[in-house]
């Protein structure tokens, strides 16, 4: 039995929202929550917490002199996952022009999941 | 010399900036200008470069600079006119009634402009160490946390490697996990009111999923270190807000993150004899979001500090259409005949900071008009409820408000039509039990 302490980020609120597992896992009780969305929510993120990551990488050519691109996860990857999705980004330096959309890293930390751009740099 | 002469000049090429001038090509203006003061449009969104931006306008969660493209395309595809690197010097009134805009940029030189109308769109900035009177020297190190996101994700430079956060705004927290993810050490996040003023979910992905505590009640009382920050100590503060002797706590570090507070940058609006808010320290403005100075209308965070971009979106379609208004009504000159506008002032009570607008007019709300407000404590199981001349005509319940979030309520013609005669609005909360 263990027990996992979250802040519902449904709404102002922010109820304190405790989940109740056993030794694999299994959710016994979720409490706390006053409404349907914190447990939505509690449940979501004990077993399969995701997050978009953003970060940015250097660009070169730019004619304007940017030295950026911002970067995101073109969907949520696993919360473990992050630390290793930014240093799969160290040293990556991309040409310009640059779009939105542009894949600036495949597959990235094996996510399964692009590294896009988000900003448009000449 | 001859001032160039336009419809509708925008001061400000950001959120606000860009939805006004498509607000108001809409609405039939054409010959319209932005100016803005950086080298690209988009504003203060080009270096939020997190995601959560467009729920409301887009149905999706897009970054910062994603969502800035989104209504630069917008004003390119209308062929609206701005100029980038140029910094608006004055503007103001001229004797035929025209609004004159003084600018520079390297290209033109000088600048003089004229319109019929004018919309202020030029956002805000943060509220500096020494708005904030915490003693010591003035080392390097200390950083506004929009600064530190500038040199972070515009310029690529990392501008600490151990960090003390002041103040729990939005900028402070994604500045948390940002600084974070690059390599940084964030200790510690002090917020000297019992409550953060950021989002629940900011604290939640920027704090507490990288364990990064949160200090409630606490502040900074001395920086040390001459030529660079070498460390912070930071005091729990009584229901006074005053630090609390035996509490200090130490921490090494390099750099100080200051998160406290945005500030409408209104120079140019006092400039031009605008009356100013002094609770939101924007211009006071009518259901048009005009300001005292008629054809001059202002939205975004010039006018008051908003949670969401998409509000500021929304409010600035509002200010380009009532401007296009305006100019339709100039004809050849400059300026609008008086209308006989009536003023009906909005006035509040129990908690509620300010509204805006302050003053409406109950013919122009047009189908509805959204009255945006904050309150200035955490209140729960409340209910809003506006009165139109003393007669409640709408209730909202809120199970919780807070200052950190932005409130509306939705005024509806078919409510002021009920009131042909309207003298008072009043919005007051109470408690819901």
């Amino acid at each position: 039995m263990k027990t996992v302490n979250l802040t519902c980020i449904g709404c102002p609120l922010g109820c304190p929202i405790e989940v109740m597992m056993d030794d694999d896992n299994n959710i016994l009780l979720v409490s706390g929550n006053s409404c349907p969305r914190g447990d939505k929510y509690a449940r979501k993120e004990v077993t399969a917490p995701t997050r978009i990551v953003t970060s940015s990488v250097r660009v070169f050519g730019s004619e304007k002199g940017e030295r950026m691109v911002p970067v995101k996860t073109a969907s949520d990857v696993p919360k473990k996952s992050i630390m290793e999705v930014i240093r799969d980004l160290r040293g990556v330096s991309v040409p310009c022009p640059v779009h939105i959309g542009d894949v600036v890293v495949k597959n990235v930390a094996g996510t399964g999941v692009d590294m896009i751009a988000t900003k448009e740099v000449e | 010399m001859e001032r160039t002469v336009y419809d509708l000049i925008i001061v400000g090429g950001g959120p606000a900036g860009l939805a006004a001038a498509v607000g108001a090509y809409d609405a039939g203006l054409r010959n319209i200008l932005i100016l803005e003061r950086d080298l690209r449009l988009g504003g203060i969104l080009n270096q939020c470069i997190h995601n959560g931006f467009g729920l409301h306008t887009f149905q999706e969660e897009l970054t910062g600079p994603e969502y800035a493209q989104r209504f630069i395309d917008q004003v390119k595809e209308r062929g609206i006119a701005y100029k980038l690197d140029t910094m608006v010097l004055s503007i103001g009134k001229g004797e035929d009634g025209s609004k004159e805009v003084t600018a520079v940029n390297e290209t033109d030189g000088l600048l003089l402009l004229k319109a019929k109308a004018l919309i202020l769109a030029m956002g805000c900035r943060e509220r500096s160490r020494g708005a904030l009177n915490i003693p010591g020297f003035r080392p390097a190190g200390i950083y506004s946390a929009g600064t530190a996101q500038r040199l972070v994700n515009i310029e690529g430079y990392l501008p600490g490697r151990r960090v003390v956060i002041l103040g729990s705004g939005d900028i402070g927290l994604i500045m948390a996990r940002r600084m974070t993810l690059e390599g940084a050490r964030v200790m510690v996040c002090a917020e000297l009111m019992p409550y953060s003023g950021g989002l629940k979910r900011n604290i939640v992905q920027c704090l507490d999923d990288f364990g990064i505590p949160l200090k409630l009640s606490h502040t900074v009382v001395r920086i040390e270190g001459k030529e660079r920050v070498e460390g912070v100590v930071i005091a729990e503060v009584g229901p006074d807000r005053k630090p609390i002797p035996g509490t200090e706590e130490h921490y090494r570090c390099d750099t100080l993150l200051l998160s406290v507070g945005l500030l409408p940058e209104n120079e140019l609006t006092v400039g031009l004899g605008a009356e100013i808010s002094r609770i939101t320290n924007g211009p006071v403005v009518n259901e048009s979001l005009e300001t005292s100075v008629p054809g001059v209308f202002a939205a975004g965070n010039v006018l008051h500090v908003h949670d969401l971009v998409d509000y500021v979106s929304e409010e600035a379609k509002l200010a380009g259409e009532r401007a296009a208004d305006y100019v339709a009504a100039c004809g050849d000159g400059f300026t609008a005949p008086e209308d006989g506008a009536k003023r009906v002032p909005v006035t509040f009570a129990g908690g509620i900071r300010y509204t805006v607008p302050s003053a409406i007019d109950p013919g122009k709300i047009g189908n509805w008009l959204k009255i945006r407000f904050r309150v200035g404590d955490v209140m729960q199981n409340r209910k809003v409820v506006l009165y139109l001349d003393g007669e409640p005509a709408l209730t909202k319940k809120r199970r919780v408000m807070a200052p950190g979030e932005m409130e509306e309520l939705v005024l509806t013609a078919r409510h002021v039509q009920a009131h042909p005669d309207l003298k008072s609005i009043e919005i007051r909360v109470e408690e819901d039990v």
